[in-house]
């Protein structure tokens, strides 16, 4: 067979295929979607129930094989247990000052690369924000650990003004974790403030106002639906870390230590899954408040 | 030992044996759970051919394959005996070889003794016949059907060595070495932030240990038998040393870089990650006058293994007299087998005092807490392994 009688026959087949597909809606809308639901589905949705179910069932305490007797125990332990209150509110107490950080740092970088920088620089600012996400998430982190060392380079750096390294522990956490998720933040905030039109800023200045009135009547409220969607990736990545606050927290924990020695050392698989549901709660009632800021709507 | 460990070598087995030979019944049976009775697994009664490959889940330093340092290999002359190819993962505390466990991907693993009536009560390892290793004559009799390698007189696998879990200490913050625990308990407080401690619940046991000398009044006979009141008064110890912690450790590469960088200066460590610092680290160990906690390790067989024979092979290598020479004396520990001090360097049986029955009946092995009580009383029940992962959950808040 000639190659060019072969592609004939594939063009002639393609060509019933895509007329068969015109014609029936319903097919080509089952074909479109079936792969990306299957995933939904069973990837994401089925592995989410099989945790929501797994918290109600219990373990044998010395072989730790899961039995499915139905229980709340492992809830209600979650629940009242004073261990998960102080961690949980550890671990959202880290989110939040990471987030204000990041937003804190974001904010004039941002608005520098957006408004301030030539062309040309803001191209090579986009490539700087973005060149610590080629690098592996550990390495950034064994990378602090070894900064806030008692002879790394920090102490180094502070120690002729009087200064200490804070050294491993919660602050230590918190610069790492800024550190790890402050392009998550900046993105969003800089492409919020591409889309402020440069002419409101003019009129603005223009009607008499200063610099931080634009700031806070024009910008700020412009600029709200960035600065959330900023803030969801940072609190919700830091809420679920749980190897930065083990490689540089010193003896501190987080939700996800928890679930992490539950599923590891404990072999209580149904405790982890009732710990794992508190940041789902919590990620939901932030979406929540979000939504009711109705900042998710210009999103 | 060098960094290069930190590239863990994968535990993935990457092709399955073809056949089991049918003399092994190794089917695995439900188990009844709570106590570490026999499971109605069956041991095997001959060897056959043997498979090509064979997996093994070990600590770190027991399964050398030269990827380390190419001068430490006691993998290749085995592989070139045996035809089977080894794979092989580690881990760092007994709670997540646990876990690897029950995956059931491996034929082989080095088990503590915190560990293996775990495994033996969950089904995941099946008796061995020492009758099919050679090799076991030779281990030092002491260490032979232990409560934590036997159950009713059936053994379960192949003593691999024992050691201890040491006082590490910075010679420049302690001039002299330290002769109790204390600096890690009660006087702790005097390096704030840079004590470290061993991060599993069976650490529990060194506080009992500790308070079985310094609080004879709680009447502990055993740091892995403690009664309610008992347990409550060894976390109110470790409560207080939570405050004066920099670190918890399991990862071993991080405690030994936390001692070199100085950020850790006191704390429990062993032999091995001693021997894998710098030389120019200023850390020294000892044995402090409480005495100490330690292990007693057991290889044993996993009960779904497709590869029984070449882990037969394995148990039988690696309890020979030179291989088990080769890898305590690397990983820092007193050999299980007679034979061993004839190949380790000089010296090193004396230091770890391999042999020694007495030395050896003075550590106290890890062993897992269970309800009933190991030092013999009946009138109370004992805390078992769950409720002290409960309570070190809580320790470290």
């Amino acid at each position: 067979m000639s190659t060019e009688s072969a592609e004939k026959m594939t063009n002639g087949s393609s060509h019933r295929a895509s007329v068969f597909l015109h014609n029936h809606v319903r097919v080509r809308l089952a074909l479109l979607l079936s792969a990306p639901l299957f995933w939904l589905v069973l990837v994401y949705i089925a592995a989410l129930v099989a945790l929501l179910v797994t918290a109600f069932w219990t373990v044998d305490s010395f072989t730790g094989i899961v039995r499915t007797d139905w229980t709340l125990d492992n809830v209600i332990t979650v629940l009242t247990g004073s261990l998960y209150q102080a961690v949980t509110l550890r671990t959202v107490g880290i989110a939040l000052l990471v987030t204000v950080v990041d937003i804190v740092i974001a904010l004039p970088i941002a608005f520098f690369m957006a408004k301030v920088a030539s062309a040309r620089l803001q191209r090579v600012l986009v490539i700087a924000v973005l060149m610590p996400l080629w690098a592996s998430y550990l390495v950034k982190a064994y990378a602090w650990r070894s900064v806030l060392s008692h002879d790394g380079i920090f102490q180094w750096i502070v120690q002729p003004f009087g200064g200490n390294t804070p050294g491993y522990g919660l602050p230590g956490a918190i610069i790492a974790l800024s550190y790890l998720w402050l392009p998550y933040v900046i993105l969003p905030i800089y492409a919020g403030l591409e889309r402020v039109p440069n002419s409101l800023l003019e009129a603005s200045g223009d009607l008499g106002a200063s610099t931080w009135r634009t700031l806070r009547l024009i910008v700020l409220p412009l600029l709200w639906p960035a600065i959330i969607a900023g803030s969801i990736f940072s609190f919700s990545l830091t809420l679920g870390d749980y190897i930065t606050i083990n490689i540089v927290g010193g003896a501190n924990q987080m939700l996800g230590n928890l679930v992490f020695t539950n599923v590891g050392a404990a072999n209580n698989l149904p405790l982890a899954s009732a710990i794992a549901l508190i940041p789902i709660l919590i990620i939901f009632v932030y979406l929540t408040v979000v939504r009711r800021t109705g900042a998710l709507n210009s999103l | 030992m060098n960094r290069s460990m930190t590239l863990r070598r994968s535990g993935v087995v990457i092709a399955l044996a073809v056949a089991t030979v049918a003399s092994f019944t190794l089917t695995a049976c439900g188990t009844s759970a709570g106590n570490p009775s026999s499971t109605g697994l069956k041991q095997a009664t001959k060897l056959g051919k043997n498979e090509k490959t064979v997996s093994i889940l070990a600590w770190p330093g027991y399964v050398e394959d030269g990827s380390n340092d190419p001068k430490v290999n006691w993998v290749k002359p085995f592989e070139d005996q045996t035809g089977c190819q080894v794979t092989s993962k580690v881990y760092g505390t007994s709670d997540e070889a646990f876990s690897l466990m029950k995956s059931s991907n491996y034929d082989v693993v080095a088990a503590s003794g915190d560990l293996t009536l775990r495994l033996i009560a969950s089904g995941q390892v099946a008796p061995v016949n020492t009758k099919l290793i050679p090799s076991y004559k030779n281990v030092y009799p002491f260490l032979k059907l232990k409560a934590w390698n036997s159950v009713d007189g059936q053994s379960y696998g192949i003593p691999h060595g024992y050691g201890a879990n040491l006082l590490a200490y910075n010679t420049k913050d302690f001039a002299t070495a330290p002769t109790s625990w204390d600096v890690v308990f009660d006087k702790s407080s005097a390096n704030k932030g840079k004590v470290t401690a061993y991060d599993s619940p069976i650490y529990i046991a060194d506080a009992a240990m500790y308070l079985m000398a310094h609080q004879p009044d709680l009447g502990i006979k055993n740091p892995y038998a403690l009664d309610t009141k008992q347990l409550a008064a060894a976390v109110t110890l470790l409560k207080g040393q939570r405050a004066n912690i920099g670190e918890y450790w399991s990862d071993y590469l991080k405690t030994t870089q936390s001692f070199e960088t100085g950020d850790t200066v006191v704390g429990t460590t062993w032999q091995v990650i001693k021997n894998s610092m710098s030389a120019k680290t200023p850390v020294d160990v000892t044995v402090p006058s409480e005495g100490v906690t330690g292990w007693s390790d057991t290889w044993m067989i996993g009960a779904k293994s497709k590869s029984p024979n070449c882990a037969y092979a394995w148990l039988n290598y690696i309890a020979s007299p030179k291989v088990n020479a080769q890898a305590t004396e690397y990983f820092g520990e007193a050999p299980s087998n007679s034979e061993a001090c004839k190949y380790v360097s000089a010296g090193d049986c004396e230091a770890y005092h391999a042999g020694d029955a007495d030395y050896a009946s003075k550590i106290w092995y890890w062993t897992t807490p269970i309800a009933k009580c190991l030092d013999g009383r009946t009138n109370v029940k004992c805390t078992d392994y769950s409720q002290w992962t409960t309570a070190w959950q809580e320790i470290k808040g």
